[in-house]
């Protein structure tokens, strides 16, 4: 069939950049580039993210230093037989959000899920020069061919929500949050009448 | 009367839910390529093409379409001619953890308090109905919660007619913005009371993707909160462009004088439904 095929103009766009991202990286990027992840990153979700800010709270150390790194927002489905991972594309980011400022203080510079952030997070990520990205939501499948190695890290009760580090190669997803306090969805929507053909 | 096996039930159940995490229907298939075919912008285009090959993917290398395989949602329509052998809330929960452990599918149910994964994917969301006839009809919807939890409901007072409907709805869905994985399908529940009006906005969604209901009004409420959201800018996954909303599909009940309940149940593009008739 002829539509089963990425568009070769997608994968032309996209500008390939590795992880971690370096400040040139983070410096460049534009609400709405569309970008190619290779390299590491880490996962977590609502139960990772409430550990991981109960153990700042507690003054503890965290299973691993996220400074200048990914955390990609993903419940995956279970490995099957032979597989590096399931179905793992991107959950709503606005559950993370009343836990993302603690980990942007730790360095944190770059978070990847879909949907919008909160004001305030946007602000925290302005003041400590971090981007937001979203990737494809419902395309789990695609995205999962895209994990080369998963490496379970912390919090393996927690079951889907457990903590993974992730080596990834060409994984897609679009530039929301720019350092420049831009917003990419808020760019598609602006000016737009609520409901103008009621 | 015909006789039915509760572990026949559990056997179906399983299949069924197994196939609708991997294999997406031609009705939202359809309805992804008709999108794709409109969209005039680079990007939201691009991403249509995306999620036509991931729906493909997932049905050849049999792993899901998305990792949120959803709180399965079961519609068991029971002829009046049928009897179970057994407890049916338990066959269809033994089906749904059976299909979920064998599927490698995500357990994403938990205790709403503790958070605690029940481990299992259940207890499943179950409607009974009767129905005439000697046959057992199961549907299920795993649905995820990226669009659940940008559902909405309204007690409307009845001098808000169908623009505060409208109004209701529209808000609802853009207020949603890019959350729920647009494109998505709304599912409308008007009248009925409270409870009745959640349900048929989520029965709705078992209609084939973009059928138009048969009564005229209603028809032309899906109409205008078709292309009033569509206007809204939003787009595929967010990324603009006019396909944030592939259907709305509105169902209706009398209300009590007083009321008028309006329910929105909002679904993302990966519609997963299956069926099967017992």
């Amino acid at each position: 069939m002829s539509f089963l095929k990425v568009s070769p103009g997608f994968t032309a766009r996209m500008r390939s950049l590795s992880l971690p991202l370096v400040d040139r990286d983070l410096e460049e990027l534009r609400a709405g580039d569309l970008v190619s992840l290779s390299g590491v990153m880490y996962t977590g979700r609502d139960q990772t993210h409430r550990r991981l800010v109960e153990l700042i709270e507690r003054g503890k150390n965290l299973p691993v230093d996220l400074a200048g790194h990914l955390l990609y927002y993903v419940g995956p489905t279970p490995a099957p037989p032979g597989a590096v991972i399931g179905a793992a594309g991107p959950t709503t980011s606005y559950r993370m959000d009343s836990y993302t400022p603690a980990l942007l203080a730790l360095g944190l510079r770059v978070t990847m899920g879909k949907g919008a952030r909160s004001a305030t997070v946007r602000a925290e990520m302005v003041r400590h020069r971090a981007v937001y990205l979203a990737s494809i939501g419902g395309a789990g499948a695609f995205l999962s061919r895209c994990i080369k190695k998963a490496e379970l890290i912390a919090f393996k009760d927690a079951g889907p929500e457990a903590m993974f580090r992730f080596e990834v190669e060409g994984f897609p997803a679009v530039v929301i949050n720019d350092l420049g306090g831009n917003d990419f969805y808020q760019m598609q929507t602006e000016g737009r009448e609520l409901g103008s053909r009621l | 009367m015909r006789t039915i096996n509760p572990e026949e039930i559990s056997t179906r159940i399983a299949d069924l839910v197994v196939a609708a995490a991997r294999d997406l229907e031609p009705d939202i298939l359809d309805a992804l390529v008709t999108a794709r075919d409109r969209e005039e912008r680079d990007l939201p285009r691009d991403v249509l093409d995306l999620l036509l090959v991931n729906a493909d993917m997932a049905s050849r290398e049999r792993i899901p379409v998305c990792q949120d395989t959803g709180v399965c949602t079961v519609f068991v329509e029971i002829g009046a001619e049928v009897v179970i052998a057994g407890d049916i809330t338990t066959a269809v929960n033994a089906g749904v953890e059976k299909g979920y452990g064998e599927g490698f599918l995500r357990n994403s149910v938990c205790d709403p308090l503790t958070r605690k994964n029940t481990g299992t994917n259940t207890p499943a969301v179950i409607h009974f109905e009767p129905v005439p006839g000697d046959r057992l009809k199961v549907t299920v919807l795993p649905k995820g919660c990226g669009s659940e939890n940008m559902s909405a409901m309204a007690m409307l007072p009845p001098s808000s007619g169908i623009a505060g409907i409208e109004q209701f709805v529209v808000n609802t869905v853009i207020n949603a913005g890019p959350n729920p994985c647009p494109p998505v399908i709304v599912g409308v529940g008007i009248g009925g009371n409270f409870e009745k009006a959640a349900w048929l906005a989520k029965k709705s969604l078992l209609r084939q993707v973009g059928v138009a209901a048969p009564r005229q009004d209603l028809a032309g409420i899906e109409g205008r909160l078709l292309a009033a959201i569509n206007q809204g800018g939003a787009g595929v996954e967010g990324f603009g462009g006019n396909n944030t909303c592939l259907a709305v599909h509105a169902e209706i009940f009398p209300s009590h004088i007083a009321s008028l309940p309006v329910a929105v149940n909002i679904q993302c593009h990966a519609h997963r439904h299956k069926e099967a008739v017992i």
